[in-house]
């Protein structure tokens, strides 16, 4: 709501001054702009300034630190989280003195003696606390559940400020050195994923229990299925000595792979049925047909094929009928697209296209494929969104090697996610924390 | 250059010095890459050229290449006649089975000089009915990288395709694709693009055991 964020400067006199007109005036605009609560609001487009006070106790800074680059990565709010001056409200907040720097909430968290934290979202505006939750805090301080578990705070806390959970308590799933690999949302805890070894092209299953994988081997490439904590694994029949580019499907049952030897084509199989012969989705007479993506609602699905002589993007049912060229070839000279990954919310498929000779991410909306191109420095590769459907991270070599980026889609900024030995293939992975 | 450390143990001085100093291919005809290979590439552009004699490899390349190529010369038999201008009897059947073939950028199709190198490898294939072989696909590092393990293993598919059509026992042939995760050249050039989109082949069985890995 870009009301209350305008109000700030116009209403700031009333608000030092008459406390009480204020939280009037919020609940009058609450009441006359649909759709709007009482308290804090939000207008997408607009970023709302959120305090945030310090945080005492062990590791106070740490979770202060944590939630802040949160939720500058979330891009939907302004921080404000000065690194001193900062006062440890003893008493109330006083809200006309976080109004003045331009916040629209503040951000309270005590880190309880069990080791929970109490966050509070307090509105400025309205002079009242808006929400109160309690947040368990597992495992060691600074260990990875604890980090994920204070991710997790600041998702929750974006969702208070703008209807939308964020997506710190994510990871990314790469490929380092033709390993697999994962990273935090924010770039902690980079690590290979253990018990996995050699891996290519991974894919998440929604609950982010399971994930998915091509294995090279000496004698051949498959597709293997493995779930994280207990590092069991299956290897995904399909009779072919290639099989490769796994993908599930949003709701979870459903899992889709390119399998073949001159030319592959695209199979799915309900997931664990893994026993079951995959029934053929594309018939691509000998062409490479690869590269599955579901729509959210697992009715259609985007691949990369090579049918056409050149690489374009296609769409197909998911059982095969109706397929269509999704790429028109107006797009660039050099036609050579690949990498499609269509976004949760289901308005685009994102994927890589061949530019000058060089390879950068667009996105296509399915309503009218119309094309944005969102990079334009060195060669970047492999887009995987966010469950956000706003974030996406991809493989850029603009440093010098191959590193994983993280792209704004909104903003266009982009961040960079890995350093050291070169990564690629990332894939982000569902929100792994099921918060109420 | 980088040389890989998966190539087949036995061939990995003979099969790299071929690969690099005789049989580098030749000006590519794809658009994307005009640029010649500057290694003295010798493979003749269209068949009927005199190739040179790739048993002229082992004595001039490498003693060790020699030496492993004797090993195996003595357990394989020769073949006679000439292919695509090369007097097959004064061949080395090793190095004629594991020399490698070059494709196009973005292609599989068998360019008439591959096709000339699969023909000397059929000669050597049919007078040793026991070789088996495995043919590895390959791709230079451009585009998408699980598309280039689709596309190294239609590469290596065609070589398939073609020596089983004129008559080699499919089973004598398996596949395997590496894609772009094994360049022969790291570098970022069209020569190194140029060396790294091949078929490698390897003789896994009936080569006296010193082609398996």
């Amino acid at each position: 709501m870009r009301g209350i964020v305008r109000r700030f400067g116009a209403n700031l006199v009333t608000l030092l001054g008459v406390t009480l007109l204020v939280m009037t005036d919020g609940s009058t605009l609450a009441a006359q702009e649909p759709g709007v609560r009482i308290g804090l609001t939000y207008t997408p487009g607009t970023q709302p300034g959120i305090y945030l006070l310090p945080v005492r106790g062990a590791e106070g800074d740490s979770v202060r630190r944590i939630i802040a680059r949160d939720l500058e990565f979330g891009h939907r709010l302004t921080v404000i989280a000065p690194d001193s001056g900062a006062v440890v409200p003893t008493g109330r907040i006083n809200h006309p003195l976080y109004a003045r720097l331009g916040a629209a909430g503040v951000l309270q968290v005590v880190l309880q003696a069990d080791g929970s934290a109490l966050v509070t979202l307090h509105d400025v505006v309205a002079a009242q606390a808006q929400e109160t939750r309690r947040f368990a805090l597992p495992g060691p301080r600074l260990s990875p559940a604890w980090r994920l578990a204070v991710h997790g705070i600041a998702d929750v806390i974006e969702e208070w400020v703008t209807g939308t959970r964020g997506v710190a308590a994510t990871r990314v799933l790469f490929v380092r050195g033709g390993a697999l690999w994962q990273i935090d949302s924010d770039g902690a805890n980079e690590q290979p994923v253990p018990g996995v070894g050699a891996a290519l092209g991974p894919a998440w299953h929604p609950d982010g229990r399971s994930i998915a994988f091509a294995r090279m081997r000496d004698d051949g490439t498959s597709v293997v299925v493995h779930e994280l904590a207990s590092g069991v694994e299956r290897r995904v029949r399909t009779g072919a000595p290639l099989s490769l580019s796994p993908a599930f499907s949003p709701d979870g049952k459903w899992f889709a792979f390119a399998a073949g030897e001159s030319g592959t084509d695209l199979y799915v199989v309900p997931v664990g049925a893994w026993e079951e012969s995959p029934l053929r989705v594309t018939v691509g007479r000998g062409s490479t047909n690869a590269q599955p993506t579901f729509a959210p609602d697992g009715r259609r699905i985007a691949f990369t094929t090579s049918r056409l002589g050149r690489n374009e993007i296609y769409l197909t049912d998911a059982d095969g009928a109706n397929p269509e060229l999704l790429t028109s070839t107006a797009l660039t000279d050099a036609p050579y697209r690949a990498d499609p990954a269509w976004s949760p919310d289901g308005r685009f498929v994102a994927f890589s296209t061949q530019i000058d000779g060089r390879f950068q991410i667009a996105t296509i909306s399915l309503r009218d494929r119309a094309v944005r191109q969102y990079t334009t420095e060195g060669i970047n590769e492999d887009p995987s969104w966010a469950p956000d459907g706003r974030h996406l991270v991809f493989t850029s070599s603009r440093t010098g090697t191959r590193q994983l980026w993280v792209l704004d889609t909104e903003s266009g900024r982009v961040r960079q996610l890995t350093r050291g030995a070169p990564a690629r293939m990332g894939a982000w992975s569902p929100r792994l924390l099921s918060v109420p | 250059m980088t040389i890989s450390r998966t190539i087949p143990l036995t061939f990995a001085i003979a099969g790299v010095l071929t690969a690099c100093s005789r049989v580098t291919p030749t000006t590519e005809p794809a658009p994307s890459t005009p640029a010649p290979v500057a290694a003295p590439a010798a493979t003749p552009a269209a068949a009927p050229a005199p190739a040179p004699a790739p048993s002229s490899a082992p004595a001039a390349g490498a003693p060790a290449a020699g030496t492993a190529s004797t090993a195996v010369g003595d357990r394989l038999a020769g073949a006679t006649g000439s292919v695509g201008g090369r007097d097959l009897s004064t061949s080395d059947p090793r190095a004629v089975l594991t020399e490698m073939i070059f494709f196009d950028y973005d292609q599989s199709e068998l360019r008439s000089e591959a096709r000339a190198t699969l023909d000397a490898k059929l000669a050597f294939l049919q007078s040793n009915p026991s070789i088996r072989i495995r043919v590895a696909g390959h791709t230079d590092e451009r585009g998408s990288d699980e598309y280039n393990i689709a596309l190294g293993m239609r590469r290596a598919a065609a070589a398939k395709r073609y020596l089983v059509d004129l008559g080699i026992a499919e089973s004598r042939i398996a596949v395997v694709s590496f894609g772009e995760e094994r360049a022969l050249n790291t570098e970022s050039t069209e020569a190194a693009w140029a060396q790294n989109r091949r078929d490698e082949f390897e003789i896994v069985a009936g080569g006296a055991g010193t082609g398996t890995k």
